[in-house]
């Protein structure tokens, strides 16, 4: 029947009823909601099941939330009036929400409301059900868990609503992960082109699914025949996985270099402080892993004053950390270390017993249990770049952290008096003496500067280990060896040597295992320094010789 | 000079006088008088004292190293934990069918990892002649290896001492993984019997407690002989001026090497001595923490006489079992200051503020 076939006032009947049926679906859809809200709450289970599809079918601005709660075990009906609630459990009872209409509906004692019970084959409907609705969701990071829960169980309807969804999506990544699992989908068709061209596009994606399907298509079954019947498009698979799998290698290279470079870091952070007092000035001070935890213990203490705020706590810890690691610093070398200067196996001793001196007092204060110390939350969690390549925050964090430190020390020593008066008594003590440079003074504030980026290299720790009295202790070897490794007197050498000594441990703990790692590169340190007593980056020149 | 070097001998030799009384007294009248009686030792006490003399000799050896040869060496427990473990496999092979397991054939901790055969190094471990030969050995040619590596390379001062902590850090890790096959964590412990006889029981350690004083005697002699000798006296000489020596003509590396290696000996022995009288031995004997105890007994006793090293030696751990049985908080808190007293104030150590009581009176 066409339109120009009916008279002039069919033409307007037929408006009118076109009119009246779009106004009565807008309000239809809210019956339904509430009629499937109904049906919830009191039929069977084979009700419910046509109730939440329904819910899900009519898009309704409250579906996803009921749904979700449904999910959670959060949807209840009142014993009362049989009225569906959302309750938000307490400690006094459940706190209630009315389900069609968001309207509050006060606390409400437990026994007074009973959860709407669900079995497994619900959830699972359900779960399918809430993976269509949140699809369309605002959020896209929603949407793209929408896309990885329906990757798992895929039909021919879920396809269908995500064929549809690829040309409105406006995401990137959402977007991505749709073609994926279309492509997926694609494979499992009879159409040979199909998958073929499939394949094509799978072996450009870095999906830890997309590997497990091919390696799959590549699996024998019992009787040894291919799960794959078709030998050309075993093959293309086969160069799929091959492609990835090259991929994979160098993501994972990278990962590997980024924790080395972090584990260098921290190398270097702890050693720096020890490449100014024992490079520049010449003193062992076995104390420096103590001086350390001095810093991460203020970082602990600083966040037990102010436990609301996190990041600010730790961003106030730097200079707290600073100033109280390196008073005790100069303390040091005021009451104990000025008297030996020139007998370094004595200062090695004597700051030893101030080692074992301040860990007792940690140990005494704050009890020898290990303090876990908070990380606020812009440092946890980690950036997925894609499946196979993910960094964690703290760690990138420490990295640039180190780097930031390093820099400016550089500069204090180049740019400032201090720096420069610290440089001339390291080169030739007597000669600046001589000039007029107060020697006594410049060795206390340069161990105090040793000593005060220690303590900043315990916040950075603090930050990747338990805070305890022993936290210096692990890691004096390790910073001795940095440094010397790198030249002694070196700032550069000990960055250098930090960071190669990190990515080298890291490199090998794939195959040796971590304590291994850590043995080998011990052994080839004390075999380098046999080649190259004076490290990497040997000093030149006269002072090289005192 | 000469007074000096008398009054030297005097010390030296009421040093050694005493240390002959007590080792022959209390085995003795351990064998005369009834367990009941006022003389009669009780056995913590001769273990506790046989330790004392084992950690004596281990201070002896270093004091051979930094006291005479310079070297400061922060890793002389390793030697003492090598020949410890040499000892421990012993025992652990004596321990046979005996064990929690039963089995004849893998210590305990062995079956406990599922493993079904012994690893080749434990092999000959169950003859004490092999097991005491390696107590030797082990040490020794750990010691000539790094040393041989380090002095050759002229590798000096701090640098030396920081790779000896290295050193024995890294055994401590390898020592703590349990595919090493010496029980990881736990170290090797639960002995039986050492040739034979229960090492439980007081005639045991009556004569454990005998041969750590003759090894510590017959070290000391030894010693003494060989720093007085001409051997020793060049290495004294590379002490204070280890560039005029070699430029006299000497390899200074061989001496150093030499007496590195003997120390290390030394330390094995007494690590061998040590473990039967405590009867376990674990990584934690490994840690930097132990070997810097060592130099602090050497530093206390002071340092390049031998008799101070064993005086020190034993103060520094009586004054350890009484401050950690009274109020453990404070021993830390002590040994810290000992570290700093004695390197300001006490540079020749106990032996050095006696003698010159002595040269004052004498003046």
């Amino acid at each position: 029947m066409s339109l120009s076939s009916l008279s002039p006032l069919g033409k307007a009947l037929l408006f009118i009823l076109m009119f009246l049926s779009t106004s009565f679906v807008v309000r239809a859809e809210g019956d339904v909601f509430a009629q499937s809200l109904n049906k919830l709450a009191q039929g069977g289970m084979q009700e419910r099941e046509q109730a939440m599809l329904e819910m899900a079918e009519t898009k309704h601005a409250r579906s996803l939330l009921v749904l979700q709660a449904l999910l959670d075990g959060k949807l209840l009906s009142l014993k009362s009036d049989g009225k569906l609630v959302i309750g938000v459990e307490q400690a006094e009872g459940y706190q209630l929400k009315d389900a069609l209409t968001d309207s509050d509906l006060g606390l409400v004692e437990r026994s007074n409301v009973a959860k709407i019970t669900m079995t497994n084959k619900l959830r699972g409907t359900l779960r399918k059900a809430l993976g269509q609705l949140e699809l369309s969701a605002e959020n896209p990071e929603i949407r793209l868990a929408a896309v990885k829960a329906m990757a798992k169980d895929a039909d021919a309807k879920d396809i269908e609503l995500l064929k549809n969804r690829l040309n409105q999506e406006p995401n990137v990544k959402v977007k991505e992960a749709i073609e994926t699992l279309l492509l997926l989908d694609n494979m499992r068709s009879t159409d040979r082109e199909l998958r073929l061209h499939a394949l094509q596009a799978l072996q450009a994606l870095d999906n830890v699914e997309v590997v497990n399907r091919l390696e799959t298509m590549l699996e024998k079954d019992a009787d040894g025949n291919f799960l794959e019947s078709d030998l050309e498009i075993r093959q293309k698979a086969e160069l799929a996985l091959k492609k990835i799998g090259q991929r994979k290698q160098v993501y994972s290279a990278i990962e590997t270099l980024f924790f080395g470079l972090s584990l260098g870091a921290v190398l270097v952070l702890a050693a720096i402080g020890l490449a100014i007092t024992f490079g520049v000035m010449g003193v062992i001070n076995m104390a420096h892993g103590e001086l350390m935890m001095l810093g991460a213990y203020t970082t602990y203490v600083i966040q037990q004053l102010m436990p609301n705020h996190l990041g600010w706590s730790l961003l106030l810890a730097i200079p707290s950390a600073f100033v109280i690691a390196g008073l005790t610093g100069i303390a040091i070398e005021r009451g104990i270390i000025r008297f030996l200067y020139g007998r370094p196996l004595e200062t090695l001793l004597a700051t030893f017993g101030v080692s074992l001196f301040l860990q007792q007092t940690v140990r005494s204060i704050f009890s020898p249990l290990n303090r876990s110390v908070a990380t606020p939350e812009w440092m946890s969690g980690s950036w997925q770049y894609n499946e196979f390549l993910s960094i964690t925050w703290n760690r990138l964090y420490i990295l640039i952290f180190c780097l930031v430190v390093f820099v400016l020390l550089l500069e204090l020593l180049k740019r400032t008096r201090l720096g420069l008066e610290v440089r001339a008594v390291a080169q030739n003590r007597t000669m600046a003496k001589a000039i007029g440079i107060p020697t006594a003074r410049v060795d206390a504030l340069t161990f105090g500067l040793g000593s005060g980026i220690a303590g900043v290299a315990g916040v950075a720790l603090s930050q990747i280990t338990n805070v305890g009295p022993n936290l210096g202790q692990a890691y004096i070897v390790d910073s001795f060896m940095v440094v010397v490794f790198g030249g002694v007197g070196n700032l550069f050498g000990t960055l250098v040597a930090g960071f190669s000594l990190g990515i080298a441990n890291k490199f090998l703990e794939p195959y040796a295992g971590a304590v291994l790692a850590k043995i080998l590169v011990l052994v080839f340190i004390i075999l380098f320094i046999q080649k190259r007593p004076r490290g990497l980056f040997p000093q030149k020149g006269r002072a090289a010789e005192a | 000079m000469r007074i000096a070097q008398l009054t030297q001998d005097k010390t030296g030799a009421t040093v050694l006088g005493v240390l002959s009384a007590v080792t022959l007294i209390i085995p003795l009248f351990n064998l005369l008088f009834p367990v009941d009686s006022f003389l009669h030792f009780s056995a913590y006490t001769v273990s506790l004292l046989g330790k004392y003399l084992t950690f004596a000799l281990l201070a002896l050896s270093l004091d051979l190293v930094w006291g005479y040869a310079g070297i400061l060496a922060l890793g002389q427990g390793a030697f003492f934990a090598l020949g410890g473990y040499a000892m421990g496999m012993y025992l652990m092979r004596q321990i046979g069918a005996l064990g929690v397991y039963g089995n004849p054939l893998l210590p305990d901790f062995m079956v406990f990892l599922n493993w079904q055969e012994l690893p080749w190094y434990w092999h000959g471990f169950d003859h004490f002649g092999f097991a005491l030969l390696m107590v030797l050995l082990v040490p020794g040619t750990l010691a000539f290896v790094f040393g041989w590596l380090a002095f050759r390379s002229r590798v000096t001062g701090v640098y030396l001492s920081i790779i000896t902590q290295a050193l024995t850090y890294a055994l401590l890790l390898a020592f703590f993984r349990n595919e090493m096959g010496f029980g990881g964590n736990n170290g090797l412990t639960d002995f039986k019997t050492l040739l034979g006889f229960n090492i439980q029981s007081e005639g045991t350690r009556s004569v454990l407690f005998l041969l750590s004083g003759l090894s510590l005697i017959g070290a000391y002699l030894l010693s003494q002989w060989i720093v007085s000798s001409k051997l020793g006296r060049v290495v004294t000489a590379i002490r204070d001026q280890e560039a005029r020596v070699r430029f006299l003509g000497y390899r200074v590396e061989m001496f150093k090497l030499w007496i590195f290696v003997y120390a290390a000996m030394l330390s094995g022995i007494a690590g061998a001595l040590y473990v039967p009288q405590v009867g376990i031995i674990n990584p934690s004997e490994f840690s930097p923490l132990n070997s810097l105890e060592i130099v602090i007994w050497v530093a206390v006793g002071g340092r390049g006489t031998l008799y101070g090293a064993i005086i020190g030696a034993v103060l520094v751990n009586y004054a350890k079992t009484v401050l950690t049985g009274l109020l453990p908080e404070i021993w830390l808190f002590s040994l810290g200051a000992i570290f700093v007293i004695v390197t300001l104030w006490l540079p020749k150590g106990v032996v050095g503020l006696w003698q010159s009581r002595l040269q004052e009176r004498a003046a």
